[in-house]
C-alpha cells in the first residue's frame, strides 16, 4: 500500500506542477512580489536590507507556499477533481502530501531564486546556502501545510485567501520580518512563538548572517513540528468533510 | 456465480438525517444492478459509501470479496467510478487524463499509454487526444470521464447518474457502451433516476426511497408485483371516429369487462382488446407510493 501512496505523492504533485504551478503568470507574480519587496527596501533604506533579507526569502517562502496550495484545494473541491484522487488507490494523507509537496516545490522555486540573488547580491559566502536551503524547505513544507490546513477549512476560493491572510499578515508583523522579537512586547513575543514565521526568519538569519547553534536546530524542529499538527489537523478536517 | 457486492444493514447519518438507512442487498458478478429512486433518496450516498468516499456510520460491506471497512485500497484498485459530474483535470488534455488517471492506478508506463490510446479510439476521441478537457464538449467530457474510469480494466464499475445531461445520441452511445461492458464481464451498479434506463440497461433494479429500499428484484419481477391489477386498451369506433381508451380491472377478464361496459353504455362499436403489460413506471408508483412527476422533477432540478 505505501508504495502505491508513494507514486500516487509523486504524480499528484507532478500534476499539479504543471496543471497549476508553472503557468506563467504564476511565476512571473511569484517573482515580482519579493523582487518590487526588496527594491523598496533597497532604494529607501539600503543599509537595512542585509538585515532585513532573512526576513523577506521567508515572507516570499510564506506567500508563495500558501497562495496556490490553498487557491488549488479549494478548487479542486469545488470542481469534485480531488474526489477522483480520492477514488484512486490511495489514502487520504498520500493525496493531502501530494498536494502539499506541489506547493513546497513551487515555495522552494520561487523563494529559493530570491536567496541565491540575496545570497549573490549581499556578497555572502555561497556555503551559506547549503544551510539556508534546509531551512527554506522546512519552512516551505510548515507554509504549504498550513495553505493546506486553510483549503480544506473553508468552502469557496475567495475564503481561502481571505482566511490565509488572517494567517499570514499578523505573522509578518510579529514573526521578525520588519521588527526584531526582542523589541516586541513580551506578551506579543510569546503570540510569536507560535507562528512558524518566526522560527523560518530566525533560521534563515543564522544560516544567512551569523551562525547555526543549537537555537536554529529547535527552529527548525519547530517547522518540522508545525509541518506535522498542519498535516494532522488538515487532514482530520478533510476526512471529517468527506464523511 | 460471485457476489460482487454484499451490504449488511449499511447506514448513513449526518446528523439528525438518515441518508442511507439500513440497507441490504447482494450484487452478482457480472450483472447490471440500478438503484433507482428520486433526488435525495440516498443513491449517491451509497454509491461514495460503497467507493470509500464516506465512511458508513453503522453496518458494513464486502466489494469483491473484500471488507470495505479493512481493505479499501484494494478495492479501489479493482473499481472503477464515474461521478455524477465529469471532473476531470481542465488544464490537461484528454490523453493526458488518461495518463494521469493510469499513473494512480499504477498501470505500468508502456501499457498506460497503450491503453489510453484504445479508450481514445473507443470513445471516439481520437481526433481530441490533445485538447484540454475544458474544451471538450459536454458529451466528450462525459465519454472521457469513463474512459478514465476503465484505464486500470476493473472488475467492477459505479456509474452515477451516467446520462444526466447527455445529448440522445450520447446518452444512447453511453447504454451501447454499458452493455459491451456486461457482455465484457464487468459488474456494473449504477444510480439513476430515469425509469426507462433502469428498465432498458439493469438485471436487476433495487428502489430506493428515503435511505431504504423499498422494492429489488428484476424489471419483470418488479412488473409482476402490480398484479392484482389488469390493464387493457380498447379501440373504439363512434359516429366521431375511432378512439384509444385504457381499462383497468382485477385481472384481464374484469379488465375487458369494464371496456365493454363502456362501450356499451357510450352507444361505441368495440373494433379491438388488447392487454396492456405494466410497465416498471406504474410498478414504481405502487411500489414506492411516488409520482413519476417526483422523478421528472428531480430532471428539472439538474
Amino acid at each position: 500500500m505505501w508504495r502505491d501512496d508513494l507514486r500516487g505523492i509523486l504524480y499528484i504533485a507532478l500534476k499539479d506542477m504543471r496543471a497549476y504551478y508553472l503557468k506563467p503568470p504564476n511565476i512571473s507574480w511569484g517573482m515580482l512580489f519579493p523582487a518590487a519587496l526588496i527594491l523598496t527596501f533597497a532604494i529607501r533604506t539600503p543599509g537595512d536590507l542585509r538585515s532585513l533579507a532573512p526576513g523577506l526569502v521567508a515572507m516570499t517562502a510564506l506567500f508563495s507556499a500558501t497562495s496556490m496550495e490553498a487557491i488549488v484545494i479549494t478548487f479542486e473541491r469545488r470542481i469534485g477533481a480531488l474526489e477522483r484522487l480520492l477514488l484512486a488507490p490511495l489514502t487520504l494523507p498520500a493525496v493531502l502530501a501530494g498536494k502539499v509537496i506541489g506547493g513546497v516545490l513551487f515555495g522552494l522555486l520561487i523563494s529559493a531564486v530570491v536567496l541565491v540573488g540575496v545570497t549573490v547580491g549581499l556578497g555572502l559566502a555561497m556555503w551559506r546556502l547549503v544551510a539556508a536551503l534546509l531551512a527554506l524547505l522546512l519552512s516551505t513544507a510548515a507554509f504549504s501545510t498550513l495553505g493546506a490546513l486553510v483549503s480544506v477549512a473553508v468552502q469557496e476560493v475567495f475564503e481561502a485567501q481571505t482566511l490565509a491572510n488572517f494567517f499570514r499578515f499578523p505573522m509578518i508583523f510579529l514573526g521578525g520580518v520588519f521588527v526584531p522579537l526582542a523589541d516586541l512586547p513580551p506578551a506579543l513575543q510569546v503570540l510569536a512563538r507560535a507562528l512558524p514565521l518566526t522560527y523560518s526568519v530566525e533560521a534563515l538569519r543564522a544560516t544567512l548572517l551569523s551562525t547555526v547553534s543549537g537555537q536554529t536546530v529547535l527552529d527548525l524542529g519547530a517547522l518540522a513540528g508545525f509541518t506535522m499538527l498542519f498535516f494532522i489537523l488538515a487532514t482530520c478536517i478533510l476526512q471529517r468533510r468527506l464523511d | 456465480m460471485n457476489i460482487a457486492i454484499e451490504t449488511e444493514d449499511l447506514t448513513k447519518t449526518y446528523g439528525p438525517l438518515t441518508a442511507v438507512d439500513h440497507i441490504s442487498f447482494e450484487v452478482q458478478e457480472g450483472e447490471v444492478f440500478a438503484f433507482l429512486g428520486p433526488n435525495g433518496a440516498g443513491k449517491t450516498t451509497t454509491l461514495r459509501l460503497l467507493t470509500g468516499l464516506a465512511r458508513p456510520t453503522a453496518g458494513n460491506a464486502r466489494v469483491l470479496g473484500l471488507d470495505l471497512r479493512r481493505e479499501l485500497p484494494r478495492i479501489k484498485k479493482q473499481v472503477g467510478v464515474v461521478p455524477e459530474r465529469s471532473n476531470l483535470y481542465d488544464e490537461l488534455s484528454a490523453r493526458d487524463n488518461l495518463i494521469f488517471m493510469g499513473q494512480l492506478y499504477g498501470v505500468p508506463r508502456a501499457e498506460r499509454a497503450r491503453r489510453a490510446d484504445e479508450l481514445l479510439h473507443r470513445f471516439r476521441l481520437e481526433e481530441k487526444k490533445d485538447v484540454p478537457f475544458a474544451h471538450l464538449s459536454r458529451g466528450m467530457k462525459r465519454a472521457l470521464t469513463i474512459a478514465a474510469a476503465l484505464i486500470h480494466r476493473p472488475r467492477l464499475l459505479f456509474l452515477d447518474e451516467p446520462t444526466v445531461g447527455l445529448d440522445v445520441v450520447s446518452a444512447r452511445g453511453l447504454r451501447a457502451l454499458i452493455e459491451q461492458l456486461r457482455e465484457a464481464g464487468v459488474t456494473i451498479f449504477l444510480t439513476t433516476h430515469y425509469l426507462e434506463e433502469a428498465e432498458r440497461l439493469a438485471d436487476r433494479v433495487a428502489l430506493i426511497v428515503g435511505g431504504r429500499i423499498v422494492a429489488l428484484d428484476t424489471v419483470d419481477g418488479l412488473k409482476s408485483r402490480v398484479s392484482g391489477e389488469a390493464t387493457v386498451e380498447a379501440r373504439l369506433a363512434s359516429p366521431f371516429g375511432e378512439e384509444r381508451l385504457r381499462f383497468r380491472g382485477e385481472d384481464v377478464a374484469s379488465a375487458v369487462r369494464v371496456a365493454l361496459d363502456h362501450a356499451a353504455a357510450e352507444g361505441k362499436r368495440v373494433i379491438a382488446v388488447n392487454t396492456i403489460q405494466p410497465t416498471l413506471e406504474e410498478a414504481f408508483i405502487k411500489l414506492t407510493g411516488l409520482s413519476v412527476e417526483v422523478m421528472l422533477a428531480e430532471r428539472g432540478n439538474r
